[in-house]
């Protein structure tokens, strides 16, 4: 239970991180939640290691009305107690435990691209994007990658070999516009069997305009559906949504391992679909006004 | 290749050489001698290695030591006053929150920190402060009760 040995690089500013990285195309540590355990269990053994925790133009939150840009070493703590995104902060509340927020980073949770993991799942059902960097000649060079293309796989994203992600944008929730994000897992603080987070908005008659889930834990990527449709033909306190429930279920194609099985994780993403629909159409009246 | 840092522990500055890959807590335990932080599972799930990083609490298995490096440390040994034990580990103490003691140190750690940050938690607020310490003795119930008991002794020492 000892990382493998690797050459250690802890550069001080971003053009030296991604020079170093331009050179050596190494793994990035930021909090190391979760690839310090994959290196002591010897899951892993890159050969160079970019500590990027010395760069501190990589910190920090912020927020505007567009929405919240969290750089590459804000904590997920950090994040939490700022509470300048309701669904970020709701969602962070159920990344792992506190002592492991205290390190643990957002952007590094949105790069590892656990399928189970909520992060994820917050940023896609937001269209929320990923800023990527890498150092070509003798400049820096960014590029936003949204959501929808960010996440290529289990445990892959678009961050290629040499790149750095340096921030996330969450875009904020616009009116009358509620949030929920509900999941099973066999333990507070472990990953989720499934997990379901749902932004819904409506109109002034209590009609729903939008309404669209992130689906955790059943397929290699979040499964973002839209259920807008489905939603929108009643006012939203006759609506079933155990119906548009069983819509999410239908789109998604859950896998079985030791932890449950396909049928069972297909039933779980059918009611948490209802109840986090269900719990952001009614925050989405009664907080904001419809 | 070895790496020369320098950690403040206990409020006591400690050079010394380490590979990269040293583990905070194998540094303080093997490179420092400060065999209080106790090591279970490695990898960031019992919460045995708990120790604080400039006042917060984060698992030293799951940091390694180059990357603290200049930072200021505690460990269970820095808890104590220089005549008796801290309030969280007289609580500990009296409302038998431990029995083996192999977990102690990570909770004692955790708790200091959380009753720092929120003097006079909730059940619940105490519950999910620990949530991530695993404890194989004693049911929880005991260290439930040292918890909201330290949040006494400290109000009442302050």
């Amino acid at each position: 239970m000892k990382p493998p040995p690797f050459e250690y690089h802890a550069p001080g500013d971003l053009g030296a991180a991604l020079r170093t990285l331009a050179e050596v195309r190494g793994k990035v540590l930021a909090g190391g939640q979760s690839l310090i355990p994959m290196l002591n269990m010897r899951l892993t053994a890159p050969e160079y290691l970019v500590d990027i925790n010395r760069v501190a133009s990589l910190g920090g939150i912020d927020v505007t009305e567009a929405g919240v840009r969290v750089g590459a070493l804000a904590r997920h703590s950090e994040v939490e107690r700022a509470g300048a995104h309701p669904l970020l902060t709701r969602a962070l509340k159920l990344v792992a435990h506190p002592v492991i927020r205290n390190r643990g980073t957002v952007v590094g949770s949105l790069v590892h691209a656990d399928p189970a993991a909520e992060l994820p799942a917050v940023l896609a059902v937001l269209g929320g994007s990923v800023r990527v960097a890498r150092w070509e000649g003798h400049t820096q060079v960014v590029r936003d990658v949204p959501a929808a293309d960010f996440f290529t796989g289990p445990m892959e994203s678009a961050v290629q070999p040499g790149e750095l992600a340096v921030s996330a944008f969450f875009p904020a929730l616009g009116f009358r516009t509620g949030d929920a994000f509900e999941e099973v897992a066999r333990r507070h603080g472990d990953y989720a069997l499934a997990g379901v987070c749902a932004v819904v908005t409506l109109d002034e008659e209590a009609y729903v305009t939008a309404a669209k889930v992130a689906c955790i834990g059943v397929g290699p990527v979040p499964v973002v559906v839209d259920v807008s449709e489905a939603s929108g033909h009643c006012p939203v306190h006759e609506l079933d949504w155990a119906e548009v429930g069983r819509l999410v279920q239908s789109a998604v194609e859950p896998e079985d391992d030791i932890h449950a099985s396909a049928a069972y994780r297909r039933h779980l993403v059918g009611v948490l679909a209802e109840r986090a629909l269900w719990k952001a159409a009614r925050e989405g009246a009664a907080i904001r006004g419809a | 290749m070895e790496h020369e840092i320098t950690l403040v522990v206990n409020g006591v500055a400690r050079r010394v050489s380490v590979p990269a890959r040293r583990l905070l807590s194998d540094c303080l335990r093997h490179d420092l001698g400060l065999t209080g932080t106790h090591v279970g599972c490695e990898h960031g799930v019992c919460g045995c290695c708990t120790v604080l990083l400039d006042g917060q609490p984060v698992r030293s298995c799951l940091t390694f030591a180059v990357t603290v490096d200049g930072r200021e440390l505690t460990t269970v040994e820095g808890l104590a006053g220089p005549d008796r034990l801290s309030p969280v580990q007289r609580a500990f103490a009296e409302c038998h929150g431990l029995q083996c003691g192999f977990c102690t140190p990570g909770f004692l750690c955790t708790v200091t920190a959380l009753l720092a940050e929120n003097p006079a938690p909730t059940e619940e607020e105490v519950l999910e402060g620990v949530s991530g310490n695993l404890c194989r003795c004693t049911g929880y119930q005991n260290i439930v009760k040292a918890v909201h008991r330290a949040a006494e002794l400290l109000a009442e020492e302050s």
